[in-house]
């Protein structure tokens, strides 16, 4: 590398097209000459600032006054819009934030292309921009989450006057903020080594008796009906009425779809990571392109070979269409754990006379458990929100239906999406209400596998 | 060394005089099972893709004879009763709503990808990938209630501008003056970007990181600004692997159903205006369709499925045959 490095180093210096390639090696034609021509200043551009011939130039350095530009751009943007939705009348928030967002783009570039040379205003440019997109995707992911627990939460919880709320969630932000203080306080003191055997337990205590507490403070509060009833003799347009029968039919069509796939996508796994037998390279691809089957027809092969023979609608059905789906999610999971287990591992197994099946049961799997369990957990959560495998599959019904292999049942995503078709405020509101369940079903199930993944990653490399 | 090294042992394990015994024993019992029941499991994965094909054409075929292959696909008709399944509009709606989910959804998603490959602090590096994975998660179904109820009206907005100011854009522009501009391609094209934008995210951040870092350095080493790296380095690196990467979106996009069954009305025809009322996708076709379609007509929709799944199955295998191969050049 230090070579190829040296040899460009040269081309620098040269006048006119630079580079001749020797086409051998693929590393110099990576090095592209388009790195020449933003290097050394040409003769009409403003150099950089020659304040300190010691200290070298980096194009890329953000110091005070770069910031001091930035503010300013913000302020003016802001500024702008303002005056112009005024002037032009419009008042719509988008626009506002449209045009501010604009003038400060803009802003940036020309101040940066007065101060300093065209490739350092443009680096500024990108920069921005690409903070601007990291930064959209976060607010519509927070937009999103916000939205839907704003439009639903009503529905889930009881009435109560507003004074009554504020102390409620002021009660558990106050636990919240408990438990971060605690926990602040002993990390430090245990980076600097004072921590006693009082102090490394007072954040567990304080923190178990928080959890006890937010829930004596939040579950009275919580719609009791709304999660025990089904909405088998409710009228479109009454009160009440709830999704039991929905959770009923998530849970069991669930359960079967992580009976079958989990088995199947770990082993597939194995065979993948382990074995690498003939079929490796056919089923990785099979299992790649798996991933991208559209669920709705993962939901049409179950509903032509199964549903549509004479056996009818039913859970398990709709437990199978929902395993085709998660395979290909955990298999990919679970090789790439497979992947992080150092091979030592199943070497020393071996070694030791091990047959390659128990290297595999007594060394592999157990330390890859961890992983393993967040593969399936990530599987779990994608199927669970899935609707339309499940509408070919269980249809839907709005009675409570234990029997998963007769008969059509309901499920979460599909109770939501048959609300939504019809056209009245109160089944909408339930549809929300739904939704929140779903999406905190799935935010816990999310979480609980990162967490769950993240100690297994520490375990398996020794912290 | 006195050691010599004697000829590789014959090819079946057999003991030849002389020759120290060959380090690979044949497999005891367990492993035989222990492997063939792994086996049976990467088989079935072959299998159920296999029978995916197999069963959906099987059953699709008294449609598809019925209405004849080239008015199958190129026809815009869906009468069950007069055994008419012409999907074409629809196949042309699908792949405009894809197209503009590509649009909008790409530069979110390559932002994003070099944000947090290249940009962001990395203590914040981990939650970003964590919130790209949770965007992953997050149901189809959700994405189609926020796009309906909190999208539609600021982006029905946006296509009343685009409509009066970028009316030289055939795309843009309306049949008539007052239709509406809500339930179109556009809207479905945003939910749908928001809903891809995580795909190509993560593969084209696999691929991106994959770039020597040394080459990285010495870019930068030479006085290249950051930009400069990335479009002399890190872009040239990773091209075919974002080419890969923008594929399995289209891909995704294609078959995203109730979300966009939600924010769109179906119609047959194909419709290039994308701002106006009316579009529609084979999977909403299905979604729709499905809950009082009977005799012939289940066979239809099956057909239509099979159309999907071959469209996808080919995006996808090219999509993942040019990621992989970017992923071993690297």
């Amino acid at each position: 590398m230090t070579i190829e490095l040296e040899r460009t180093d040269d081309v620098l210096f040269l006048e006119g097209p630079p580079l001749t390639h020797d086409g051998g090696d693929p590393g110099v034609d990576r090095l592209p000459p388009a790195i020449v021509e933003t290097n050394p200043p040409s003769v009409d551009e403003p150099g950089p600032p020659e304040s300190d011939p010691d200290v070298p130039f980096r194009p890329s350095s953000f110091g005070p006054s770069d910031r001091l530009e930035m503010v300013l751009a913000a302020v003016s943007g802001l500024a702008f819009a303002w005056a112009l939705c005024l002037v032009m009348d419009w008042s719509h928030p988008l626009t506002f934030t449209i045009w501010a967002i604009i003038w400060f783009v803009a802003g940036i570039y020309v101040t940066a292309r007065a101060r300093t040379s065209k490739v350092v205003a443009m680096d500024r440019l990108v920069t921005t921009l690409i903070w601007l997109s990291g930064a959209f995707a976060v607010a519509i992911l927070g937009w999103m989450i916000v939205f839907v627990l704003i439009e639903g939460i009503g529905g889930l919880v009881d009435d109560l006057p507003r004074g009554e709320w504020i102390a409620r969630i002021g009660a558990v932000g106050l636990m919240i903020a408990a438990v971060v203080g605690v926990r602040w306080r002993s990390g430090r003191r245990s980076a600097a080594g004072t921590d006693t055997v009082l102090s490394r337990l007072l954040p567990r205590v304080v923190g178990s008796a928080c959890a006890v507490g937010a829930l004596m403070v939040l579950l009275p509060v919580i719609n009791t009906e709304f999660f025990t009833a089904d909405i088998a003799e409710v009228g479109p347009l009454d009160e009440g009425g709830g999704i039991y029968h929905a959770l009923i039919g998530t849970l069991e069509q669930i359960t079967i779809a992580t009976v079958i796939s989990v088995p199947i996508a770990i082993l597939t796994a194995i065979y993948l990571h382990e074995i690498k037998g003939r079929l490796a390279v056919p089923v990785r691809f099979i299992v790649d392109a798996m991933s991208g089957l559209p669920s709705i027809v993962a939901g049409l092969i179950v509903f032509t070979v199964w549903v549509n023979t004479g056996r009818g609608f039913s859970g398990a059905s709709a437990g199978v269409a929902l395993a085709i789906i998660m395979i290909p999610i955990v298999t990919r999971t679970a090789e790439e754990i497979l992947r992080t287990i150092d091979d030592g591992l199943r070497e020393s197994a071996l070694a030791l006379g091990a047959p390659q099946w128990r290297s595999v049961v007594q060394v592999v799997l157990p330390t890859a458990r961890a992983g393993l369990i967040t593969a399936s957990i990530l599987g779990v959560a994608r199927a669970i929100g899935e609707t339309a495998p499940v509408l070919l599959t269980a249809f839907g019904s709005a009675v409570t239906n234990y029997n998963p292999f007769s008969a059509p049942q309901a499920d979460l995503p599909l109770f939501i999406w048959g609300l939504l078709r019809e056209p009245n405020e109160a089944q909408i509101a339930r549809a929300w209400s739904a939704a929140v369940v779903l999406l905190l079903l799935v935010l816990v199930l999310f979480i609980t596998a990162r967490v769950i993944g993240e100690r297994g990653a520490r375990k398996r490399t020794g912290r | 060394m006195a050691l010599t090294i004697p000829d590789a042992p014959a090819p079946d394990g057999a003991l030849i005089d002389d020759v120290p015994r060959p380090i690979v024993q044949s497999r005891t019992f367990g492993d035989r099972i222990f492997r063939g029941i792994s086996a049976g499991a990467a088989a079935t994965c072959l299998f159920i893709m296999f029978a995916t094909g197999v069963f959906l054409t099987w059953k699709a075929l008294p449609a598809i004879t019925a209405t004849g292959v080239g008015e199958f696909l190129t026809g815009d008709t869906w009468q069950p009763d007069d055994e008419a399944f012409g999907v074409g509009g629809l196949l042309i709606n699908t792949i405009m709503i894809a197209l503009t989910a590509l649009v909008v959804g790409v530069p979110i998603a390559l932002g994003l990808a070099l944000f947090i490959n290249e940009y962001s602090p990395a203590r914040m590096r981990p939650y970003l990938t964590g919130g790209v994975d949770l965007l992953a998660a997050i149901p189809s179904l959700i994405f189609g209630m926020w796009g309906l109820y909190a999208l539609s009206e600021p982006l029905s907005g946006v296509a009343e501008w685009l409509a009066s100011h970028l009316n030289a854009i055939p795309l843009f522009r309306l049949t008539e003056p007052d239709v509406s501009l809500t339930r179109s391609t556009f809207i479905a094209g945003f939910v749908v970007a928001i809903m891809i934008t995580p795909v190509i995210t993560s593969v084209s951040r696999d691929v991106m990181a994959q770039v020597p870092r040394v080459q990285c350095e010495g870019a930068l080493g030479l006085g290249g600004s950051r930009w400069g790296m990335i479009r002399d380095v890190v872009l040239p690196f990773g091209k075919s692997g974002i080419v890969g990467s923008v594929l399995l979106g289209f891909g995704r996009a294609l078959g995203e159903t109730i979300a966009v069954v939600l924010v769109i009305d179906l119609v047959f025809q194909p419709n290039l205006n994308i701002l106006e009322q009316g579009s529609g996708s084979i999977s909403a076709l299905i979604a729709t369709k499905f809950g009082e379609a009977q005799g012939l007509e289940i066979n239809g929709l099956i057909a239509a499925g099979l159309a999907l799944f071959i469209m996808t199955l080919i995006v996808n295998l090219i999509a993942r045959a040019i990621v992989n191969r970017s992923k071993l050049a690297g």
